[in-house]
């Protein structure tokens, strides 16, 4: 601890956000991500055309300076489709997440601290659905709301939700038997005020990095819905659905496929490094250099 | 089910400091615990247990849940990690007002830091918005003890507060709880397994071994006159030795098993005064001197001292 450290209050937050900035590759993803949810929301102001118009005299053309990444086989502008279909990802990816973390942790915090039957039930509940692969658990959830991107979400969202139950369940079991937990009780807390003022503030940072994980997964997932058909719908783009109908032009017009498929990528990697800077900066273990 | 503790009683006064002594896994603090309503849920505790005359056993755990804190409330043996490494000191003084007192935000900060200042914790203001892993030991301790005293209980249970502190800092923390005691009237039970402090800092003191009382005097009556084999032998092991001669150096074997414990006395196993009728019942607690009790079927203990030695 440097004697900075000690002469100022400062709080753990600003702590790991220094850390985090002092991480290039997480920083790097940040901006990444950064740009895209800029891209998502300015849509109709950068997007050079319409997403949904149709030219029959432009199918399938090769990229040009018009259209920076051709054309696809209803004529429509890949770029503008990417740009907007950034919106159905990006949503995709952090409502499903938000939807995750608000089913999973008030469970977890549930079974942790209750424990008994409460926690047998919600426990059981979750290993049954982390038995299933998690893709095949969401296909079967949208399949069965019907095909549409709030369906995709909240399919997603109930899949991953059983990951948060776990990791608040023991996270929430070692707070349980601390000393400070202890001392809230000793001072007259009533449980629920244990529950959510000191054991969950307390268990926020590995959330926050499992949440930033499980966006990348998410968007992942919500592509592979879309490209199912079990997402976004026809004309509106996605880049799961995009790359659905540029497989069969795989040959012929390989930026169908590339262009999207790269776009994930990116925004998967880019989640990907802001988690790993995150868990690197939040790691308590850091605390003590 | 276990039996840990067996028929004990005491009684704690405003502004006194009741010392409860004996070694590692007597039951000191499961007899706490059993006070303030925290032993697990699978605890039985039966008798009686009275804060001013209200029942503490006898209510609800919501009633219980409302008097810790504000009219009962416990500081902990380690300040290291019994303060929540997320708030910062203040706020969690803050939180026993706001709990309690229906304080509001900025009202019970103001009066944490007044709290922080009566337990002289220096440039409290500043001192209020530091988090638990920017002070010391000392200062941590010091936190819980404005924490435990923020809303003036009438008992305080401090449970082996020193013990995880250096020797400068334990007589200051002691210093301030006797004072901070005369100021509140707030009796207090003190946790512990070192009769130095117990002569310096407590008014009563009970003696336990192995659950159960094995002695109960003022304080200064015990350490003149002990009436208990196994408290000559803990006085014998003090590195202040008594007065009145050679006394045991320390205390043959070990603490019994309280799965089985030994049938009738159960320190007659380690006790160099014993005889057959200490293996036939718990020995009663009787009063050997006015106020002064001893659990031993050979109190008073004067006669054989001299032959022991």
């Amino acid at each position: 601890m440097n004697a900075a450290a000690i002469s100022m209050g400062e709080s753990p937050t600003r702590r790991a956000l220094k850390r985090f900035f002092r991480h290039k590759l997480a920083v790097f993803g940040l901006v990444v991500v950064i740009a895209f949810v800029l891209m998502a929301l300015l849509a109709p102001l950068i997007a050079p055309y319409d997403p949904l118009q149709t030219s029959w005299t432009r199918i399938r053309k090769p990229p040009s300076a018009e259209h920076w990444f051709g054309t696809d086989e209803n004529g429509r502008d890949v770029l503008s489709r990417v740009i907007w279909g950034a919106r159905a990802s990006l949503m995709a990816g952090v409502i499903s997440v938000l939807g995750a973390l608000f089913i999973g942790v008030p469970l977890g915090l549930l079974a942790g601290l209750i424990g008994g039957w409460v926690d047998g039930l919600i426990s059981r509940v979750a290993d049954a659905m982390l038995s299933v692969p998690f893709l095949i658990l969401a296909i079967a959830l949208a399949a069965f709301l019907g095909p549409a991107l709030e369906n995709a979400m909240l399919a997603i969202a109930i899949t991953a939700s059983p990951v948060f139950v776990r990791l608040t369940r023991g996270m929430a079991l070692d707070a349980k038997s601390t000393d400070w937990v202890e001392a809230a009780r000793a001072l007259g807390n009533p449980p629920w005020r244990i529950g959510l003022f000191h054991v969950l503030p307390n268990i926020i940072p590995p959330l926050l990095v499992q949440a930033s994980l499980a966006i990348a997964e998410a968007i992942i997932a919500e592509a592979s819905l879309s490209f199912l058909g079990l997402g976004q719908q026809p004309p509106a783009p996605s880049w799961g659905s995009m790359l659905n109908s540029a497989q069969r032009f795989l040959t012929q017009a390989p930026w169908l496929s590339i262009i999207p498929g790269l776009a994930i990528f990116v925004v998967v990697l880019a989640f990907n490094l802001v988690g790993d800077g995150l868990r690197d900066a939040l790691d308590p273990r850091a605390d003590r250099k | 089910m276990l039996g840990i503790l067996d028929a004990i009683s005491f009684r704690a006064e405003a502004g006194k400091t009741l010392a409860i002594v004996g070694e590692s896994g007597c039951g000191k603090s499961v007899a706490s615990l059993a006070i303030m309503g925290l032993l697990p849920e699978n605890a039985e505790v039966s008798g009686s247990a009275r804060l001013m005359g209200r029942d503490l056993l006898g209510m609800s755990t919501e009633e219980r849940r409302a008097l810790r804190g504000a009219e009962m409330a416990m500081i902990f043996q380690e300040p290291m990690t019994s303060l929540n490494p997320a708030f910062t000191a203040g706020e969690q003084v803050a939180e026993a007002l706001r709990l309690h007192q229906r304080l509001d935000h900025d009202a019970a900060f103001k009066a944490a830091v007044a709290m922080l200042e009566k337990v002289r914790i220096p440039d409290a203001a500043r001192r209020a918005r530091q988090y638990p892993h920017q002070l010391s030991g000392g200062m941590r301790q010091r936190v819980m003890i404005a924490i435990a005293l923020a809303c003036r209980p009438k008992l305080l249970i401090a449970d082996e507060p020193t013990t995880a502190l250096d020797v400068t800092v334990q007589a200051q923390i002691l210093a301030l709880l006797d004072d901070l005691k005369r100021e509140t009237g707030t009796a207090v039970i003190l946790i512990t397994h070192d009769l130095g402090v117990v002569a310096d800092h407590a008014d009563d003191v009970v003696v336990m071994y192995a659950g159960r009382v094995a002695e109960q005097a003022r304080a200064a009556d015990l350490f003149a006159r002990p009436e208990h084999p196994y408290t000559v032998g803990l006085l014998g092991a003090a590195p202040a030795a008594g007065v009145r001669g050679e006394r045991l150096a320390s205390i043959e074997g070990t603490v019994p098993d309280l799965r089985a414990p030994p049938p009738g006395c159960r320190f007659a196993p380690r006790c160099p005064f014993a005889v057959a009728r200490c293996a036939e019942g718990a020995p009663p607690l009787a009063e050997v001197a006015p106020g002064h009790f001893s659990a031993c079927l050979r109190a008073p203990l004067d006669a054989m001292l001299g032959v022991a030695a």
